[in-house]
């Protein structure tokens, strides 16, 4: 069950996405996060969408894959539209009780569900296109100027790293915990809301008591190996620009000009 | 009781990358009240196989009858075979979390519905069973004991179900010699006394070697060695190309007869070694 979860995964591959450098990638994405934002019609959204549609076709990630990550979230998103739905007041299309459903709430939804669907591929797909380590490293790059005024950008590269890193570690340390319990006769899937949330404490102490364990195995290791911050440490593969960075730059700069353009003023 | 496995398949990450097939055509039987130990190099399909037998994974095709019942079509009521089959997985100190010993091992027993007193009633027969003073540590946290007694108290946890099948995972792994010996020899008290069937995967063949009726010995997802010790072990060149080793005592004396003419000797054990030197000398 928590193996379905694919946000924040890497799919690996070797395509034109997977080798752009990963400083291109969050800057791209950030851009992209802010167009879907300055978006104001459906116009703009198909626009974006065709854009994304490209990129993931370029990626050569299969659909099935970035949408299994989607169903992860779909809550949130049926939340939001169902919010959206009955708060916004206009021309009323439908009543019962105490619900209305207006026109503009209707279509005030379905913005909000296409925008938050596409921010939310537009992300994963960076995440599905560059390693961990990349990214943090790229992440580590950006930020190097702004130590100057005391960020300490190494130590929240490191901190990013641990934390992806770890992800799956502890997935499957909760997986494991989760049978051995279930071994035991423990039931996850039946009761009230107080025996579920009762229930978790078996998975949650062990859990909890794990992962302890393991940031401090993780911190000997470190300092065996002599870790003492960021300060003159050098990196077996330094990233670099190439010519696939700048046409994509090139790509972005131009899409952005769409984008407004295609907004109504 | 007895567990029989037709063609068993199963498939890791179906139809993602990285699919791979941990299981494929796995058929065998248990008949009541053997010890069997399961032995292959690391992802050979052990713990799938282990995991499959009280439903904590569902193969993709093949069936699993445990006492002649199907576990395998979606009927079986899974809390039923979980009381039948016990588990223990590798690491199972790693399970414990309640504030007390007692009130960890009861998880299992409260979990089957059982009520106070039948509860306490197993609870100190399983702490006892595993070598530990039900008075001295039943009021103790579980995080204050040493590792080979946290497992301990971890396999009580699973006996205190009264379990007909006991599964253990390495349940050697990681130990000291001296807390390795007692966890064997207390296995095998645990075997004696409640008259169960015990599966067990080790990778320590002089411990599968001394300890098993039967061997089942796993490579790339299938079984291909089943028998007694006496004959799995007579297998020494295929088991090499597995990356298994045979039992000590078996490598030392196969040397030996190379060098001493008119040494014979098939000894698994290093009893049954020094037997046969012994007789060789007289």
């Amino acid at each position: 069950m928590i193996r379905d979860i694919t946000l924040g995964q890497y799919y690996p591959g070797r395509s034109v996405i997977h080798r752009l450098d990963a400083r291109t990638k969050i800057i791209a994405t950030f851009l992209y996060i802010i167009e879907l934002f300055l978006v104001n019609n459906f116009r703009g959204f198909l626009i974006a969408a065709a854009a994304l549609f490209a990129v993931i076709a370029c990626s050569r990630v299969p659909l099935k894959f970035i949408f299994r990550g989607l169903s992860a979230v779909f809550l949130i998103i049926a939340f939001t539209f169902v919010i959206n739905l009955f708060m916004v007041d206009g021309r009323v299309l439908w009543h019962w009780k105490f619900l209305t459903i207006s026109y503009e709430g209707l279509s005030r939804a379905f913005f909000m569900a296409v925008r938050l669907v596409l921010l939310i591929i537009g992300s994963s797909i960076m995440t599905l296109t560059t390693k961990p380590v990349e990214l943090t490293d790229g992440m580590e790059k950006l930020l190097k100027p702004l130590s100057k005024i005391g960020v300490p950008s190494h130590e929240i590269a490191l901190m990013m790293t641990i934390a992806l890193r770890f992800i799956p570690t502890l997935m499957e340390e909760t997986d494991k915990i989760i049978k051995a319990q279930q071994a035991r006769g423990a039931d996850f899937e039946s009761g009230n809301i107080v025996q579920r949330a009762k229930s978790l404490i078996p998975i949650l102490i062990p859990l909890f008591v794990s992962s302890f364990r393991i940031a401090q195995d993780l911190a000997m290791a470190m300092e065996a190996r002599c870790y003492h911050g960021g300060d003159g440490r050098t990196r077996m593969n330094e990233i670099k620009f190439h010519r696939g960075d700048s046409v994509a730059a090139l790509l972005l700069i131009a899409f952005l000009g769409v984008i407004i353009l295609s907004r109504q003023l | 009781m007895s567990i029989k496995v037709r063609n068993l398949r199963y498939v890791y990450n179906a139809g993602m990358p990285g699919e791979t097939v941990a299981l494929d055509d796995v058929s065998f039987d248990v008949p009541d009240g053997i010890v069997l130990g399961v032995i292959g190099h690391t992802g050979s399909g052990k713990s799938t196989l282990l995991q499959h037998l009280n439903g904590l994974l569902k193969p993709e095709s093949g069936e699993i009858y445990i006492d002649g019942e199907c576990i395998t079509d979606g009927k079986a009521r899974m809390t039923e075979m979980r009381r039948r089959v016990g588990l223990v997985f590798q690491y199972p100190e790693y399970q414990l979390f309640e504030e007390t010993v007692s009130k960890d091992v009861a998880f299992g027993p409260k979990n089957l519905g059982l009520d106070e007193e039948e509860t306490e009633k197993r609870v100190r027969m399983a702490i006892e069973l595993v070598g530990l003073d039900y008075d001295e540590i039943k009021d103790k946290s579980p995080f204050d004991l040493s590792g080979g007694m946290k497992r301990r108290v971890a396999i009580a946890g699973v006996i205190a179900m009264e379990p007909k099948v006991l599964i253990l995972d390495e349940p050697t792994a990681g130990l000291d010699p001296s807390a390795h010996r007692d966890i064997l020899s207390m296995i095998r008290r645990i075997h004696d006394e409640m008259g169960i069937i015990l599966i067990f995967v080790s990778h320590n063949m002089g411990d599968v070697a001394s300890m098993s009726d039967r061997v089942l010995v796993m490579s790339g997802g299938r079984i291909v060695l089943d028998g007694s010790p006496e004959e799995v072990f007579s297998h020494a060149e295929e088991l090499d190309e597995m990356g298994l080793a045979l039992p000590p005592a078996r490598q030392i004396m196969m040397d030996i007869a190379g060098r001493v003419p008119g040494l014979k000797s098939d000894a698994l054990t290093i009893e049954e070694a020094a037997s046969d030197i012994r007789g060789f000398i007289r």
